[in-house]
């Protein structure tokens, strides 16, 4: 009997994490208990599904009856019962409970491809995925369609490679189709490295399926027997539901030999990484795939001809693939009338920072950087203001406000010194260092190359070191100017895109940022009150009226002053921890 | 066959030709670390970069096919800058210990140090240290002048097939070693040492005996197998201090551990230069009218390569012979045995260190003039 009681619980990587788990084991006592009384027991299903995007307020919940929808936020096991009780006996929502207008506004400049099924169906279920008409694309691309034409269909949709580069992916498999081999593989690069990065995790933990079915049709496409999806083994809930959703196809004669009686062959696994950033990398992932070590080999050859095993290989990314089969089903037009002259479609992003609504979001390309930041965002937090957005993550830049109205796209991200990259967003606001955020990302970029190369290797570690006397106060004139010549010949000589991209976070912050860089070296100051050794705490004697707190509070007995007298940091023995400063009820504080 | 134009000069190579052969071949130098012409092409040391018309970026020559028609600059004030900073980043983490180093005047990276003329380095900054000392008699493993050019991976793996070594860690930290970073433990062949285009991997034996303008090579053939690598023995002072090969010669410059490693033969004093002929004292001294003596050959403590303590079997001694007499006592015995006990009564075992010819003639000897096929081969058993 189908339910129409519908429970859905958001087990998305940060609804797991903020207790999801827990609250679907909530629900399922709740309801096996009242089940006793009530007929409900009957009508509810449960299902597990992936990320509903809003992850500020998880976890998420979706309770529809009778076809009408309610989303509760920041729901905790402890508030299960009373859901129950009221809304699903008694038909009266928990109105206090209730996702507000953010929740709606979140979602409204999205437009949900790639992202559709996540949130909605149980990724554990291929039924599920069946129903919303999965695997027709796949039927369709198997029995309707050449590959030529399958290829054709995919170059006028415009998609271009969600993994950060933008390759045109229709270009990619024509390249490999034209070459003529009894053995070819496919690919999906689901290694996702990059810090703060969970686009593609979410798609193969919600979705699983839409990146088998893509690569279904792609091994079509190009004549392939075998592929691999390549994760990172990090991922232990990506691995798992992959290969249930790998096991479920091979049962439904969705995957290995005779694939839907059409005599097609198509056999699939998954391949774990050891979490290495550079395994991302296009060669260094097929030598791991070899059982080599992960580390980029020069492109003597192209992928297409001669890729892992040196073999002819198409290699796309997690969510190129999850959105082939929409575009074989909706059609190229449909699909490129969603993006731009230059790159069609949506594309996911993870936006993080320092907004209001942070969460995994889809949006069409060409969108501006503000609609996204502001609309969906909605803005920053605690009414600060902004200073800067960095896309691309470690390989990317920060784009500065004054070009917030710039369209999101491969080409215009590249011009103002940034990267599309896979996706990452992190919102920047004046309490951000922009000399701490470059260090950041080339403290993980450093400690992630290969070492194959001697300006990744080497030269990034001594960006970083430069990095480091400037924000301990230590730096010389002249030392942004050197940042600039290494970075540059950097971005010229390394030999993976790890190298070529790595001083991109220097430099973007020297080109938007250099005054910052200028008040450290010169002033000694952050004026972001970030780089510790850069700042002093002081009492503002107006403000303090003795009270005490910052003394108790004070780990390194730093602070003088009798009760009701006002009070005294020494210099001396402050570690800059801070305390005082979060402490202090009366904003007596001075950080500078 | 592709044509393209380098610096402005034509030049016609092989397709598949890399660029960098095609320059090598018009005798254009481009700087490189990590290339090696019998290795896999590895594009790491990024020193090989060029200009080719109509490409946005330089690319490296190693890792560059040549194509027809392809226009490329191997050098211009802007490459020659890429090249110094790679060089100096290099230097940045290296001893610059030149005046003490093994390889001072034939190491690759000191002179092109020294063509590039850097004095002042931009770039100071952490290095890695190491300290490790192996047990073995063969490789000295010195990886603070590592530049991860990675030839002794490749040459291990590809060459020897022996895969000892191989790259650890990440970043800065990344390093050569042996499996979970244990001794060298392996053929000891010592290919690794020769493709090592710094001081990293020297060779234990030859450390400390001589700097390169007191040596002079002397090309021969290996005397260890009938494979006959050819050798140049680097000889100082009239001593052999190390073997190296080239790479015009016939085994490519591979050797292997004995070729390499197992001269030191030539100058010991138990290796026999000399004929003896083995009496006992119950023998008597049946050919001491035309040899004085019997006294071991000269030589440090040695005996001849033989024990002659009163604990050697029938208290053997040795008596020093010319040819003539040592030819005529073997044709004698041969016979004597022969005549008393038939030919197979004897065998004849010859040496791998022999060539094929003078194996042909050792086994036709046994066979037609001793008269039995009681003959074999050291390298059959
Ligand atoms: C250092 C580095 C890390 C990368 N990491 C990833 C990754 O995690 N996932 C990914 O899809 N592509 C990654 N890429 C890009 C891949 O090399 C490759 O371009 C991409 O997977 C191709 O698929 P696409 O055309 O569908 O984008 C990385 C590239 C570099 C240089
Ligand atoms: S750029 Fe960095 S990660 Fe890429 S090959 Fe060079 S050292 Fe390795
Ligand atoms: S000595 Fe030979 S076997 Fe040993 S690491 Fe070097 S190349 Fe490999």
């Amino acid at each position: 009997m189908r339910a129409d009681i519908k429970i859905k619980v958001c087990m998305g990587p940060s609804g797991i994490a903020t207790g999801g788990a827990d609250v679907i084991e909530a629900f399922k006592n709740e309801i096996n208990s009242i089940g006793k009384k009530a007929i409900i027991e009957e009508r509810c299903s449960l299902h597990q599904v992936g990320c509903l995007g809003f992850c500020a307020k998880d976890v998420l919940v979706e309770v529809v009856v009778d076809g009408k929808k309610t989303i509760y936020e920041y729901v905790k096991p402890g508030m299960v019962s009373r859901i129950v009780k009221e809304h699903i006996l008694e038909g009266n929502p928990v109105t206090e409970w209730i996702a507000g207008e953010e929740y709606y506004n979140f979602h409204k400049k999205q437009i949900k491809v790639v992202l559709s099924n996540c949130g909605e169906i149980d990724p554990e279920d291929i039924n599920a995925y069946l129903a919303v008409g999965g695997y027709e694309a796949a039927r369709m691309a198997l029995t309707l369609m050449s590959p030529e034409e399958i290829v054709e269909v995919v170059k006028s949709s415009n998609l271009r490679g969600r993994g950060g580069a933008g390759f045109p992916t229709g270009l990619k498999w024509d390249l490999s189709l034209k070459i003529k081999s009894d053995v070819k593989y496919v690919i999906c690069n689901g290694d996702e490295g990059d810090p703060g990065a969970f686009m593609d995790r979410s798609v193969m933990e919600g979705d699983p399926h839409s990146v088998i079915e893509g690569m279904i049709i792609c091994a079509k496409a190009i004549g392939s027997h075998q592929g691999y999806i390549y994760v990172r083994a990090e991922y232990p809930l990506a691995v798992k539901r992959l290969q249930i959703a790998i096991n479920q196809c091979y049962e439904a004669g969705l995957l290995g030999e005779n694939i839907l009686g059409t005599g097609f062959d198509f056999d699939l696994k998954i391949y774990q990484g050891a979490g290495a950033f550079v395994c991302g990398e296009a060669t260094a992932l097929m030598r791991s795939i070899e059982g080599k070590r992960g580390m980029p080999t020069p492109k003597l050859w192209r992928s297409a001809e001669k890729g892992l095993w040196e073999k002819p290989t198409v290699l796309n990314n997690v969510e190129t693939f999850a959105n082939i089969p929409r575009i074989i089903l909706k059609g190229a037009d449909w699909y490129s009338s969603l993006g731009t002259e230059r790159s069609g479609g949506t594309k996911v992003f993870a936006l993080t920072g320092k907004m209001k609504n942070a969460g995994l979001i889809e949006v069409p390309l060409g969108i501006t950087l503000r609609e996204i930041i502001y609309d969906i965002g909605g803005g920053i937090e605690n009414g600060r203001a902004f200073k800067a957005v960095q896309t691309g993550g470690p390989s990317g830049g920060c784009i500065p406000a004054e070009l917030l109205d710039i369209e999101v796209d491969y080409e215009s991200l590249a011009l103002v010194g940034s990267i599309m990259g896979s996706g990452g967003m992190v919102v920047l606001d004046e309490t951000d260092c922009m000399v701490d955020i470059a260090k950041f990302f080339l403290e993980f970029t450093q400690a992630e190359s290969c070492g194959k190369c001697i300006p990744c290797r080497v030269g990034t570690k001594r960006m970083l070191e430069i990095l480091n006397r400037i924000t301990v106060g230590n730096a010389k004139e002249g030392d942004i100017e050197l940042l600039e010549e290494l970075g540059q010949d950097i971005k010229v000589t390394s030999l993976c895109g790890l190298g070529l991209t790595a001083p991109n976070p220097v430099l973007s912050t020297i080109r938007y940022f250099r005054n910052e860089y200028e008040a450290h070296i010169k002033d000694k100051k952050c004026p972001a009150a970030v780089c510790k050794d850069l700042i002093t705490f002081s009492i503002l004697e107006e403000f303090c009226n003795g009270c005490g707190a910052c003394k108790r509070a004070c780990p390194a007995d730093a602070i003088i002053g009798k009760r009701k007298k006002i009070h005294k940091i020494d210099p001396e023995p402050c570690i800059k921890c801070g305390t005082c400063f979060d402490v202090c009820k009366f904003n007596a504080i001075m950080k500078m | 066959m592709v044509t393209l134009t380098i610096d402005g000069k034509k030049v016609t190579v092989r397709k598949l030709s890399t660029v960098l052969d095609a320059a090598r071949k018009l005798n254009i130098p481009i700087p490189t670390l990590c290339h090696h012409p019998e290795l896999s092409p590895y594009g790491g040391c990024r020193l090989c970069i060029i200009e080719i018309k109509d490409l946005a970026r330089p690319v490296t020559a190693c890792t560059t096919f040549a194509r027809e028609g392809m226009e490329v600059i191997t050098t211009s004030p802007y490459l020659e800058k890429l090249r110094k900073t790679t060089l100096e980043l290099l230097l940045s983490d290296h001893p610059n210990d030149c005046m003490v180093c093994e390889r001072a005047g034939d190491c690759t990276l000191q002179e092109l140090a020294y063509f590039y003329d850097i004095r002042e380095n931009r770039f100071v900054g952490e290095k890695r240290p190491f300290i490790k000392k192996d047990e073995n008699p063969f490789v000295e493993r010195a990886m603070e002048k590592c530049i991860l050019c990675g030839q002794c991976v490749r040459v291990c793996d590809e060459i020897q097939g022996v895969g000892a070594i191989d790259f650890a860690y990440r970043g800065l930290k990344t390093k050569i070693c042996p499996p979970f970073e244990k001794d060298l433990d392996c053929e000891f062949c010592g290919q690794c040492v020769a493709v090592c285009p710094t001081g990293a991997l020297t060779g234990k034996m030859w450390a400390q005996k001589g700097r390169q303008q007191d040596v002079r090579t002397v090309d021969t053939v290996c005397p260890y197998c009938g494979c006959g690598c050819n050798i140049s023995l680097h000889v100082r002072r009239n001593e052999v201090i190390r073997v190296s090969s080239k790479e015009d010669t016939i085994n490519e410059g591979w050797l292997c551990a004995k070729g390499r490693f197992g001269y030191e033969f030539i100058h010991n004093s138990d290796r026999l230069t000399k004929p003896l002929i083995r009496i006992s004292p119950k023998e008597g001294f049946e050919f001491s009218s035309q040899s004085p003596s019997f006294n071991p050959p000269p030589g440090k403590g040695g005996n001849g390569g033989v024990r002659s303590s009163p604990l050697t079997p029938h208290n053997s001694r040795f008596k020093e012979v010319s040819w003539d007499e040592a030819f005529d006592y073997i044709a004698k015995r041969l016979k004597e045995i022969k005549d008393s006990y038939g030919p197979d009564s004897i065998g004849g075992l010859s040496s791998a260190r022999c060539t094929n010819e003078e194996n042909f003639l050792f086994q036709k000897f046994i066979r037609a003039v001793i008269g039995t096929n009681n003959v074999d081969h050291c390298a059959r058993y």
